[in-house]
């Protein structure tokens, strides 16, 4: 029954699979382990950016191909929902709505960047998605009517999702039972979902195309595998999930703006997150996504720490400042293409 | 010998073939025009025309580097833009020590603190190009998939690292005060930096044209762009020669970044990182590789940039991807594909 | 033979997954032409390409006038006096015919002596000597390619296949010019020539060694194998008949 959910693609590696399930509980009965706002946050955040991290690794890891509009994807599935949120008033047809047609967008914005750039080398297709993803960016910050531009839009969603609605009036081993816990749970149970489709497609026929075009393309084409027609199903795949993410974002912060979905910023965190994680396996996204989003939230607290005991000195304090962890990790992902190509889920499984 | 079989023969290209290699020149004049047609005013489009072409010359300046490396090594570097912020930190800090040459109402004093500032800039990215192609390139030559990952993460730690150094906020400075304000020419504002910005990458691109097509370095660079394996194997170190174009791109991007610096009077980490995505538009334009093509590319992104800012600020980003989107559908390859021997 | 000028030890190249050259013996002595034969495929281009340092060889030695070259990188090779002429003639078509002459000639000029030989021997590049060589006809790609390796004396040139695709007035041509190549004792030169066309190989080779599946399975004088049928159709079979 797992081994099926799973799609067969079992984690091989028992320290692999401890890990795999210490996040699945941990993430499960987050509102009761970790209570308090940061934390659920933190939780929530790792739900979404799993489902983030694994479409991009469907392109990146199983496809071999660069993009660097997948925050675009993101962003269009965000504001798809937080668009019709804003103007239909809080609803689910609302939700639905915006949802869908976020996603429609997305697939249909990643067909038209597929047809016209992936028939050319890796390189010019990761400048290309560069360029029109900035593009994107400055159109959606300036478009202040219809977008909100730099502030974003924030709009109320249904009552039953909010904290003001409570289920039971008491708390339940200790944590009040109300609206926020019940979005939680829509997003960490659609994330689970996601999750579970992406993993499904990379172990059908068709993910095992995709993995032999990424092995030799000239070869897969000298098969008979129509290359290009399998990179832009994969490239749509993966801007459509991405768009789902987005709408959950859209739906947990109850706030889209430039700065949540779209960033550059974002598009390198979730670069980190693949490669350190491990490219090639969805279950790398896991590893890499829970593992920067802790070190965005908590290793901070270390270096600080770090940086009082070493205050002193005064560039190696700067250099352990709080606000360098992204030095640290940049250092790691760097190291992670060069000595470990299959990060640590490739390390944890002893390949 | 049968000398009659073998007799020199060399198919003589026609006009429309002419006209087809040499149309990319006319592009630039043709959107001026347009960009005239479509503004009205005649003043209001030389204005707008000195600025394009400024803006023109500093992207032309950075991106050259960039082409250039990947032509002869087939190497992108997506950590371009560190440099770019780099230089842009290296250089105002040469400015904020000479404040006294800076606000001098001499000439000759405001010139030698710019000079003094670019050389420092070049410098400092040049060396810092020679570790980054050893320490992040170097690796993964041959492998694109890695490089553009590896190279990314090389502007994530040179982004970070440059806030070690200069601290995270943004540094404002002002331009020396011989090019601070504008002259008027035919009713039409000049601002004096643009002016010298023209004037710069004019000269630079007539350098570069020189170095290229009449030193013997040059050449082997020509050469190395087209077959690198030939040039090896008629005995010169290729890789030295590559490094020594990663050091000079790195460096150019280097000026770049200062005097987009001086054009802006802000400097950020992150500057490097923005300017990239014109960057990258005018390279994909000219043709990966070819430096003319490069030229022509920036002056346009340049020009449409401004004159789409005065007519829908809104699109003036998105025009010049409909702009990369045009070329691309008209020559797949960029404006002047660059023609590799295997 | 002790006095060879390139003698290979079982080299071995792997190219990728492909396990190429399985274990390369070959000897070109000192001075005249050693021509390398063999079907499509059997590995010649990639002796040459490993002599050059292009594939590394995983296994074996190779020797060069006394020196053990095969761990050194191609331009230190190419600057033992080693010219290559590749199978896809390496021309930069870009550059004009006389700035490719201008590359091959290390010392950073060209002897006009030389070159007024060159001239004699190839029309076609004084002509063009300021077109842009992309703008050749194959041949005369083929000629400069030539051109290039002997715009300066050098201890061996490796021919890749030049009368590959080319028509047979300039085979003819290619054949004369390397046979006046062949007899100006005083330039030292030594050749390898890898080639299909049996006519070519016995107009100019001195010496030949047949290779098949990585490996070379005979070598000796042209003289003996021109004039032993037999041996022929036993080394070549039906590769050389098609190419007669």
């Amino acid at each position: 029954m797992i081994v099926k959910l799973l799609s067969g693609d079992r984690p091989r590696s028992k320290m692999l699979s401890a890990v795999l399930l210490l996040i699945l509980f941990g993430l499960l009965f987050a509102p009761f382990l970790f209570p308090g706002t940061r934390s659920l946050d933190t939780a929530a955040r790792i739900c979404i950016f799993i489902v983030l991290v694994a479409s991009y690794d469907l392109l990146l890891g199983y496809t071999g191909v660069v993009s660097f509009a997948h925050t675009m994807f993101f962003g269009i599935g965000a504001y798809g929902t937080a668009i019709a949120l804003v103007n239909m008033g809080a609803s689910y047809s609302a939700i639905a709505l915006g949802t869908v047609c976020g996603a429609l967008v997305a697939g249909a914005f990643a067909f038209m960047i597929a047809l016209f750039s992936l028939r050319v080398k890796a390189i010019f297709f990761a400048m290309m998605t560069l360029a029109v993803a900035s593009a994107f960016l400055v159109l959606v910050s300036q478009l202040s009517g219809f977008t909100g531009g730099e502030d974003g839009l924030s709009y109320r969603i249904p009552r039953e999702m909010t904290p003001a609605f409570k289920l039971v009036k008491e708390k339940v081993l200790g944590v009040r039972l109300n609206g926020k816990l019940i979005t939680y749970y829509v997003v960490f149970f659609s994330s689970l979902c996601l999750f579970l489709v992406l993993l499904r497609m990379v172990n059908s026929p068709f993910g095992r195309v995709l993995q032999a075009i990424r092995e030799n393309a000239f070869r897969a084409e000298a098969i008979g595998y129509k290359v290009v027609r399998y990179r832009s199903v994969a490239t749509i795949l993966s801007a459509v999930m991405a768009a789902l993410a987005g709408s959950l974002m859209a739906l947990w912060l109850r706030y889209t703006g430039p700065a949540t979905t779209l960033s550059m910023d974002i598009m390198v965190d979730i670069l980190l997150m693949v490669v350190i994680g491990g490219m090639g396996s969805m279950y790398g996204a896991v590893i890499g996504a829970v593992l920067f989003l802790l070190t965005q939230s908590y290793l901070q607290n270390l270096l600080g720490l770090l940086q009082e005991s070493l205050g002193s000195l005064p560039i190696v304090s700067e250099v352990v400042s709080p606000e360098r962890w992204l030095l640290w990790l940049g250092m790691l992902f760097i190291c992670s293409i060069y000595w470990f190509p299959k990060g640590i889920v490739g390390r944890l499984r002893g390949t | 010998m049968s000398n009659s079989l073998i007799k020199p023969r060399i198919e003589r290209p026609s006009l429309s073939q002419i006209i087809e290699a040499k149309a990319p020149l006319f592009l630039v004049p043709v959107l001026m025009l347009i960009g005239l047609l479509a503004i009205g005013s005649g003043s209001t489009w030389l204005t707008l025309t000195a600025a394009g072409l400024a803006m023109g010359m500093m992207i032309f300046i950075m991106a050259s580097g960039l082409t250039v490396i990947f032509g002869l090594m087939d190497v992108i570097n997506f950590g371009h833009g560190a440099f770019i912020s780099l230089g842009a930190f290296a250089g105002f800090t040469i400015l904020g020590l000479l404040g006294g040459w800076i606000e001098s109402p001499s000439i000759a004093l405001n010139l030698g603190a710019v000079l003094l500032a670019v050389a420092f800039a070049m410098l400092v990215t040049g060396l810092a190009g020679y570790g980054f192609e050893r320490l992040i390139v170097k690796p993964v030559y041959g492998q694109h998939l890695k490089q553009i990952l590896v190279t990314m993460g090389g502007l994530v730690v040179t982004q970070q690292l440059i806030y070690v150094i200069w601290g995270p906020d943004e540094i404002v400075l002002a331009r020396p005060a011989a090019f601070q304000g504008s002259f008027v020419v035919l009713g039409a504002a000049i601002e004096k930096y643009r002016v010298l910005a023209i004037v710069i990458g004019l000269a630079l691109f007539v350098a570069m044209r020189l170095v290229l097509n009449r030193t013997r370095i040059g050449l082997l660079v020509r050469a190395g762009v087209q077959n690198g394996e030939m040039v090896e194997a008629l005995g010169y170190p290729i890789k030295k020669l590559f490094l020594a174009v990663f050091m000079v791109g790195c460096a150019l991007a280097g000026l770049g970044g200062v005097m987009w610096g001086m054009y802006q009077e802000t400097i950020s980490a992150h500057m490097g990182a923005e300017v990239m995505i014109s960057v990258f538009i005018v390279v994909i334009i000219g043709g990966l590789g070819s430096i003319e093509g490069c030229f022509i590319g920036a002056m346009l992104v340049g020009l449409l940039t401004n004159y789409t800012g005065f007519l829908i600020p809104k699109l003036a980003l998105v025009s010049t991807i409909l702009l990369m989107g045009a070329v691309l559908m008209w020559r797949p390859q960029g404006l002047y594909p660059v023609v590799k021997a295997h | 033979m002790s006095d060879a000028l390139l003698s290979l030890n079982g080299i071995h190249t792997h190219i990728g997954p492909y396990h190429i050259l399985q274990g390369v013996d070959l000897e070109v002595p000192r001075g005249g032409v050693t021509v390398l034969l063999g079907r499509n495929g059997a590995g010649k281009t990639t002796t040459l390409r490993t002599i050059m340092g292009l594939w590394q060889a995983s296994q074996g030695t190779i020797r060069f006038d006394g020196a053990a070259i095969q761990k050194e990188t191609t331009p230190a090779i190419a600057q033992r006096e080693i010219a290559f002429v590749p199978e896809d003639m390496g021309i930069f078509s870009d550059l004009t015919v006389h700035e490719n002459m201008l590359l091959a000639a290390r010392g950073g000029a060209i002897d006009e002596e030389r070159l007024g030989w060159i001239f004699g021997l190839f029309p076609p590049l004084k002509t063009f000597w300021q077109s842009a060589a992309g703008n050749l006809s194959g041949g005369q790609k083929q000629m400069l390619a030539v051109a290039r390796a002997i715009i300066e004396p050098r201890k061996l040139i490796l021919i890749d296949e030049p009368t590959k695709g080319l028509a047979p007035a300039i085979i003819n041509a290619m054949i004369a010019a390397l046979k006046e190549l062949k007899e100006l004792k005083e330039m030292q030169t030594t050749i390898l020539l890898v080639e299909q066309n049996f006519s070519m190989a016995r107009a100019v080779g001195d010496t030949v060694a047949v290779m098949d599946d990585g490996r070379i399975v005979y070598s000796g004088d042209m003289a003996e194998l021109a004039a032993d049928t037999g041996l022929q159709e036993r080394l070549m079979g039906l590769s050389l008949e098609a190419h007669q």
